[in-house]
């Protein structure tokens, strides 16, 4: 498909209208439309009253697919808290394929590598459009591919939870994964066999879906008790399956600090950086994940506070066994869960009313009255690729082949005082600091520093930060000498051909389009 | 003639030398030098390969200022004088030679280097030797080993072929080992050379390293090799001097310096004499907390 497009504010080709997308607005900065000023309408759409009942539960979830209405065309959606552990996703668009319903828009909170049988649905027309906030494997494959309708849409987590509740993602069925669930659809994900810990995305798809579906493998006693995720008042259906997934990949266990000496020597300057920052603090709130360097860092992080007797107010995100730790150790006041990462944080989450379980939309939505990324002050994320100017690629590998997923990177960047990407300077080879990343998903104005096993390039417009990481007697280098002394051992890879068709668009946290997807040839 | 430079030595890491993924990240570990082992981590089909990988990192490289050592096969194996040929002339800092029984083995690599230093246009004498002694034989000869050649930078002792030479089982405190290791510091010291420890061989075990690291330090060790990125920290960590020594060696260099000024030829420290070695060693103590990261008051 030709598409005409213009250049966004940082240089991106960007399309204005795509058939059967619609219209689009470019990119115009990280902070164009939260001045105050800016105002959103939200589309509104005629909800059925639901019949009294005392018992949803559903014959099947075939018949609770046949009783939504939901029909072909329509968009349904998903919750990824199931990690990849999740069989809802391949089991329902099974289901719509037997029942002859084509042309879906699927709109999960995002897919993973359990989720190959979309590309086969893509194959059949069962799924024509896609939204979501990553992919891997054969799905990133097929959109790389050219092998959609339309282009896909890329959103952060705060950006879907925007987008929801503006109603430009209007979803006609969810099917929630409801790891424990009663009669009436009261659901959590803090108990049963296929426990995931927080609801976080599941609760602004049943706020806003026209029809919400519990899908549970566990249906527990009327009332479930004493945490309730997702209220019965949201949901219209319960249907009872066999597994709602594996258990042994939904919770992979404690997340262990890695051994890696180039990962550990990432994290060793993030937290230097950081420490020089002076943020850390009494009351200060911090944010990591759990792969790579970031476990590392907070392992930095924790054992600076328990030296130095700091007390933190926060942390918040993917909260992970050890975050879980460190709010037991009173290193923290609080935690706020969007999504859990691992076995440890379920219990946690069910024992310790300091652990809180919040909805997307209270995490990142940058357009409701104050989310959790907005007031936080330190967040440490991972890149598959940075570029000259700071802008960060977590979605496009090397091969120009869709493989990532943006989550909240470009929120929790935007929010913080400090965001810090960690990322090794080399992978298999192949350099990551770039002249241009592929596909912008946070862009460089909202990134502090990035921060690799050779040295610490700190954005320009953080000279304070400089000074103080100089000061500290960090590697502080320019980027491009950075880029250049990793050239020198890895020489510069060829660009990757695409085609100038666009197959994906990337849509920053506002609504405004900040990258395009493009196919590879 | 002092021939040690003041190149700080705490930690020496080993790299099998057929390993391009962490020879790239010498320079990111943390470990004052890096030994890029040809010897016992490299299987015999694999020693060309590794001999030439590791010439060419020297070099093209930026090993930073970590120092660059490589540890080549014995002169009791084929290996010996290709090692030497092709890595001499790539410049290392320094070769360890393992299998140093008695003063002909360091002669006869001292002679080769010699040689090569010389068909390289190289300063004679620049590239150093880590003479290792593994066997009864050579810690009764350590202090003939050590007197043998200006070329050698130090001795160090190898572990796990000294223990099967004394049909003797290493344990987690040490204890079998403790004449070796003395008798090898001492005759380091004796002849003005430098003493490096052999490896802590549970990379898993950190608690014992540390301690093991504490007794190197405590016997007089000036480095001890470390055979996994995690142990570098546990080392530099037992070499960091007591806040109360840092403070002391600062009066006495404080001292020494005054009484310079003022053409004393004795200095008085907190009412007491101190003489010259007690001021190098204070010296020392600053160095170290200097690397540590410690605060030293300027000089």
């Amino acid at each position: 498909m030709k598409i005409e497009t213009v250049k966004n504010s940082i240089g991106r080709e960007v399309p204005v209208l795509v058939p059967g997308l619609g219209e689009f607005v470019p990119f115009a900065g990280p902070y164009a439309r939260l001045g105050g000023d800016y105002a959103w309408t939200p589309r509104l759409f005629p909800r059925k009253v639901a019949a009294p009942s005392t018992d949803k539960v559903a014959e099947s979830l075939e018949e609770a697919i046949r009783r939504s209405g939901l029909e072909s065309g329509m968009t349904i959606s998903f919750h990824h808290h199931m990690r990849n552990g999740d069989s809802l996703v391949c089991m329902v668009l099974s289901l719509l394929e037997k029942m002859g319903i084509r042309n879906i828009t699927l709109a999960p909170s995002s897919l993973g590598d359990c989720h190959d049988c979309v590309a086969d649905m893509v194959r059949k027309g069962v799924v024509t459009r896609l939204n979501t906030s990553g992919v891997r494997g054969e799905v990133g494959r097929a959109i790389s591919g050219g092998r959609f309708e339309v282009p896909v849409m890329i959103r952060s987590h705060g950006g879907r939870a925007r987008a929801i509740e503006e109603g430009s993602l209007h979803i006609h069925a969810a099917f929630l994964a409801a790891p424990a669930c009663d009669r009436l659809g009261n659901f959590t994900g803090s108990s049963g066999k296929t426990a995931c810990g927080s609801m976080g995305y599941a609760m602004v798809d049943a706020r806003y879906a026209d029809h919400v579906i519990a899908v549970t493998d566990n249906l527990v006693e009327y009332p479930l008790a004493p945490r309730i995720s997702v209220p019965q008042y949201l949901v219209d259906q319960v249907a009872v399956v066999d597994s709602i997934g594996d258990p042994s990949k939904i919770a992979t266990g404690a997340t262990r600090v890695t051994r890696d000496p180039v990962q550990l020597r990432i994290a060793e300057l993030a937290f230097g950086l950081i420490r020089a920052s002076g943020m850390l603090k009494n009351g200060c709130s911090f944010q990591t994940g759990g792969g790579g360097p970031s476990l590392a860092v907070a392992r930095y992080v924790r054992e600076y506070m328990k030296e130095k007797a700091v007390r933190g107010s926060y942390c918040i995100g993917g909260i992970t066994g050890y975050m879980a730790d460190m709010l037991r150790e009173g290193l923290f006041t609080a935690l706020f869960d969007v999504q859990s990462f691992d076995a440890a944080v379920t219990t946690s989450m069910a024992d310790n009313p300091y652990h809180m379980e919040v909805d997307v939309s209270c995490y990142a939505n940058p357009f409701n009255k104050g989310c959790l990324v907005n007031d936080l002050d330190v967040v440490v994320l991972a890149a598959l690729d940075v570029d000259a100017d700071f802008n960060v690629d977590v979605l496009t590998g090397h091969d120009g082949i869709l493989r990532g997923a943006s989550g909240g990177h470009s929120d929790t960047a935007a929010g913080a005082k400090l965001s810090v990407i960690t990322i090794p300077s080399m992978r298999n080879g192949v350099p990551s600091i770039r002249e241009r990343v592929q596909t912008v998903v946070t862009p460089g104005e909202t990134v502090d520093a990035i921060v690799t096993e050779r040295g610490i390039a700190i954005n320009p417009r953080r000279e304070d930060l400089r000074s103080a990481a100089l000061d500290a007697g960090l590697p502080v280098k320019d980027i491009r000498q950075l880029k250049a002394e990793i050239e020198k051992i890895t020489g510069i890879p060829d660009e990757v051909k695409f085609s100038g068709e666009i197959v994906g668009l990337v849509e920053y946290r506002d609504g405004t389009i900040i990258d395009t997807i493009r196919k590879v040839l | 003639m002092n021939r040690i430079d003041g190149r700080p030595r705490r930690s020496l890491l080993y790299i099998p030398g057929n390993n391009p993924g962490m020879i790239q990240n010498c320079a990111i570990y943390g470990s004052d030098g890096v030994l890029l082992d040809l010897e016992d981590s490299i299987s015999i089909t694999e020693k060309d390969a590794a001999r030439k990988l590791v010439k060419h990192a020297l070099k093209t490289l930026d090993f930073g200022s970590v120092e660059r050592v490589v540890r080549i096969n014995g002169r009791d194996t084929p290996f010996f004088e290709r090692d030497l040929g092709e890595i001499i002339p790539a410049r290392p800092d320094a070769v360890r030679i393992p299998k140093i029984d008695s003063p002909d083995d360091v002669r006869a690599a001292d002679d080769i280097i010699t040689r090569l230093e010389e068909e390289n246009g190289m300063e004679k004498g620049s590239v150093r030797i880590h003479a290792m002694l593994e066997t009864a034989r050579a810690i009764v000869n350590a202090s003939a080993i050590a007197m043998s050649s200006p070329r050698i930078l130090g001795l160090t002792i190898g572990g796990q072929d000294l223990a099967a030479d004394l049909g003797i089982k290493i344990t987690r405190e040490g204890l079998e080992m403790l004449y070796a290791r003395s008798a090898v510091v001492l005759a380091a010291k004796a002849a003005g050379l430098l003493a490096f420890d052999t490896v802590y061989t549970d990379i898993d075990d950190l608690e014992g390293l540390r301690e093991q690291a504490a007794m190197s330090v405590g016997l007089g060790f000036s480095g001890k090799a470390a055979i996994h990125p995690s142990q570098i920290a546990v080392i530099h960590e037992a070499f960091r001097p007591e806040e109360k020594d840092v403070r002391k060696a600062e009066r006495i260099v404080r001292g020494a310096r005054e009484a310079e000024e003022r053409g004393l030829g004795v200095v008085a420290v907190d009412g007491r004499m101190v003489d010259a070695p007690v001021v190098a060693q204070a010296q020392r103590t600053l160095e170290l907390a200097r690397l540590a990261g410690m605060e030293v008051e300027a000089e």
